[in-house]
């Protein structure tokens, strides 16, 4: 499970500094946003927007274009699972189906402790051995219900 | 010591290779070297143990299995139920031509030796030798074509970037591989990393270009982590840098990380968003070669449209040509997934029908019922019933069946497919994944999606599928680009071979 750090403007600013010079420096800021905090913060954007000469709108626009970046932290642990044809074929709408129901989430939802929030992905490019997933970002092949129950009961 | 090899693809991962890893080490007297995947995905977590007859594999290998394989005298190579014998002899290996993946599964993907004493720089090398002109002549008279889907020839844009003018030229490596049932870049990357490096190196010198940029989706942090260590190596060794291999020729390349986007795929769009704006379409003219990233000559190429580019320089151009059919010349990474029992990388000349390779290399389903239906290219490929499976996988050959090989993914789905579920999903995906730059594809997409749904419900079921066609039409000849131009592709395509799909609901009501 990652570590998060607390929402600090000062942590901001050093991330953007660390960035500012890049050519086309949006994207490698909001990577390290979320790496750092969890997510992007709402705070994050004025003094994305100050950096880099573009408005609030626009920064805006571009954290809510990419579906990575998550507006609230997640839980401690993060698992993915594959929503794509190949893993479709070997009825990953099932198996997403149930892990949903047991855990009692929806996509992007959180369990109410804490410990696991679910998201979708479309494509992990473990088309060949799915349905599959990824944990913490660790890879999973051949998932079934009770898979995808072990490999959280291994992190919980 | 004996050396014992095992794949740290992510395939391979997801199947407990790191388990299997960390037994045999336990175990002692082993030396561990990781390398890529062969790509023969059934047989993972497969472990490879170097013998005087040579490596011989052993798989599929579950973590508790490894004290019984060691007390067999898996360091010897002796038998055992497991025992997959030489894997170049595996007939799944056996056929294939392997030119872009040669080294990939055999060798340590972050070891330059290892690199080079598997022929790598070979090309690199040949291209220093030659100059632009000669190189860019290679690769036109090798008759390599965009790996990435679109096909379009590599010879002819490296051309034109390298005759446009301006201050910095860049070459792009569009690595956001995000076509369902596609893994060859990602096996690449994370199996043999400085074949990219080597490609994209001759493409910089070809063009002259000194930057290069690789836009790797963030669904792939394995192979960006490889491909990043990769990097560093080629740094230190000078096969990147200010004086690349003592060519007064400098270059560097730089890898930045997608972010979820289905369409950064698109190369225009990925140029927005290496730019660090939403990815959204460019029109096109002008085009990338002319003005392409921060308005330079850009050339953008697919990861395997790069990685082939070493070996036509080192065996030259009439090598690569030689194999293939028609106008697709060289071999292509198809890749086998979804509901397959042998599912895999298989890369073989063009030419082979859609039926040898799903049935005779994919061995038919996983789970052994029947095949309904392939689609092939990913989200905007068709599907393709049994009754088409006589196509030779070639460009022309699937568009001429209102298809396309796009990058080469093929998946496979047994008779419990649905495919007006299929179609609705297609639809679904393009809503969600639509830049929104144009109308037929922002409104389409979610009308497409709702005209589905009304199908489905048995509402007027044939002025709605009359309809559907109709918005198929607009969409495939109004977008702007790929995304709703090709999506058509999958919906017609269902409602073609599989009309009685759409039409359950209307019959359950006349029953």
């Amino acid at each position: 499970m990652a570590e998060y750090e607390p929402w600090a403007a000062s942590r901001a600013a050093e991330i953007i500094a660390a960035h500012a010079g890049q050519e086309g420096a949006t994207l490698p800021i909001l990577h390290a946003m979320q790496q750092t905090f969890g997510y992007v913060p709402a705070q994050a954007i004025p003094q994305i927007a100050e950096a880099l000469n573009l408005t609030r709108a626009e920064v805006h626009g571009i954290v809510s274009f990419y579906h990575d970046f998550r507006p609230a932290p997640p839980g401690r642990h993060v698992l993915r699972l594959c929503r794509a044809e190949a893993c479709q074929s070997l009825g990953a709408d099932r198996v997403a189906a149930e892990v949903q129901a047991r855990l009692d989430v929806d996509w992007h939802d959180t369990t109410g402790d804490g410990a696991v929030t679910l998201e979708p992905v479309f494509c992990l490019g473990l088309c060949a051995v799915g349905p599959s997933g990824m944990l913490d970002g660790k890879p999973l092949g051949r998932l079934d219900p009770a898979r995808v129950e072990a490999a959280l009961d291994a992190v919980r | 010591m004996t050396r014992v090899f095992i794949s740290r693809d992510a395939a391979s991962l997801a199947l407990g290779a790191d388990t299997v890893a960390a037994a045999l080490a336990a175990a002692g007297s082993v030396e561990l070297v990781r390398t890529g995947s062969r790509g023969t995905f059934w047989l993972e977590p497969m472990i490879e143990v170097e013998t005087p007859a040579g490596r011989i594999a052993y798989g599929p290998i579950q973590p508790d299995a490894v004290p019984g394989l060691l007390s067999a005298g898996l360091l010897a190579g002796e038998a055992h139920r497991l025992r997959l014998g030489r894997p170049e002899e595996l007939p799944f290996l056996a056929a294939q031509t392997r030119l872009t993946f040669a080294r990939c599964g055999v060798t340590d993907p972050v070891s330059l030796d290892d690199y080079r004493r598997h022929g790598g720089l070979k090309g690199l090398t040949r291209a220093i030798e030659v100059g632009p002109a000669a190189s860019i002549a290679a690769v036109t008279d090798a008759g390599l074509r965009g790996r990435g889907g679109a096909g379009f020839p590599t010879g002819i844009k490296w051309r034109t970037a390298a005759e446009a003018r301006g201050a910095r030229k860049f070459i792009v490596c569009n690595a956001d591989e995000g076509d369902s049932g596609t893994f060859a870049d990602r096996m690449l990357m994370e199996g043999d990393p400085y074949c990219l490096i080597e490609g994209m190196v001759i493409a910089g010198l070809a063009v002259g270009a000194t930057k290069g940029w690789v836009y790797t989706r963030s669904e792939y942090s394995h192979a960006a982590a490889t491909f990043e260590q990769a990097l560093a190596h080629a740094r230190l060794a000078g096969l990147l840098g200010a004086d690349v291999m003592g060519s007064g020729f400098a270059f560097d390349i730089e890898q930045r990380i997608g972010a979820g986007a289905y369409i950064c795929g698109e190369e225009t769009s990925l140029l927005d968003s290496l730019e660090g704006r939403r990815g959204q379409v460019r029109a096109k003219p002008p085009l990338p070669a002319h003005k392409g990233l921060f308005g330079c000559p850009t050339v953008i190429n697919n990861v395997i449209t790069l990685a082939s580019v070493p070996v036509i320089l080192a065996e030259g151009a009439a090598h690569y040509r030689d194999i293939g059919m028609g106008r697709s010349r060289g071999t292509m990474p198809i890749q086998i997934a979804g509901n397959v029992r042998q599912g895999g990388l298989f890369e073989a000349g063009f030419g082979l029908t859609l039926g040898e390779i799903v049935e005779d290399i994919g061995g038919g389903t996983l789970t052994g019922r029947p095949i309904r239906a392939v689609q092939v290219g990913g989200p905007l490929g068709a599907y393709f019933p049994p009754a088409l499976f006589d196509t030779p996988f070639d460009y022309e050959a699937f568009a001429a069946r209102d298809g396309l090989i796009g990058h080469g993914g093929v998946v496979v789905f047994d008779d419990t497919v649905d495919l007006a579920r299929q179609a609705r999903f297609a639809m679904e995906f393009c809503a969600e994944e639509s830049c929104g730059k144009c109308t037929p594809c922002r409104i389409g997409s979610v009308r497409g999606m709702e005209v589905i749904d009304s199908i489905l419900a048995g509402d007027r079921v044939d002025a709605n599928l009359a309809l559907l066609r109709d918005l198929c039409e607009t969409m495939k000849f109004g977008s702007l680009c790929a995304l709703g131009g090709f999506i058509p592709y999958p919906v017609i395509s269902a409602l073609t071979h599989f009309p009685e799909d759409f039409r359950r609901a209307s019959a359950l009501a006349a029953d």
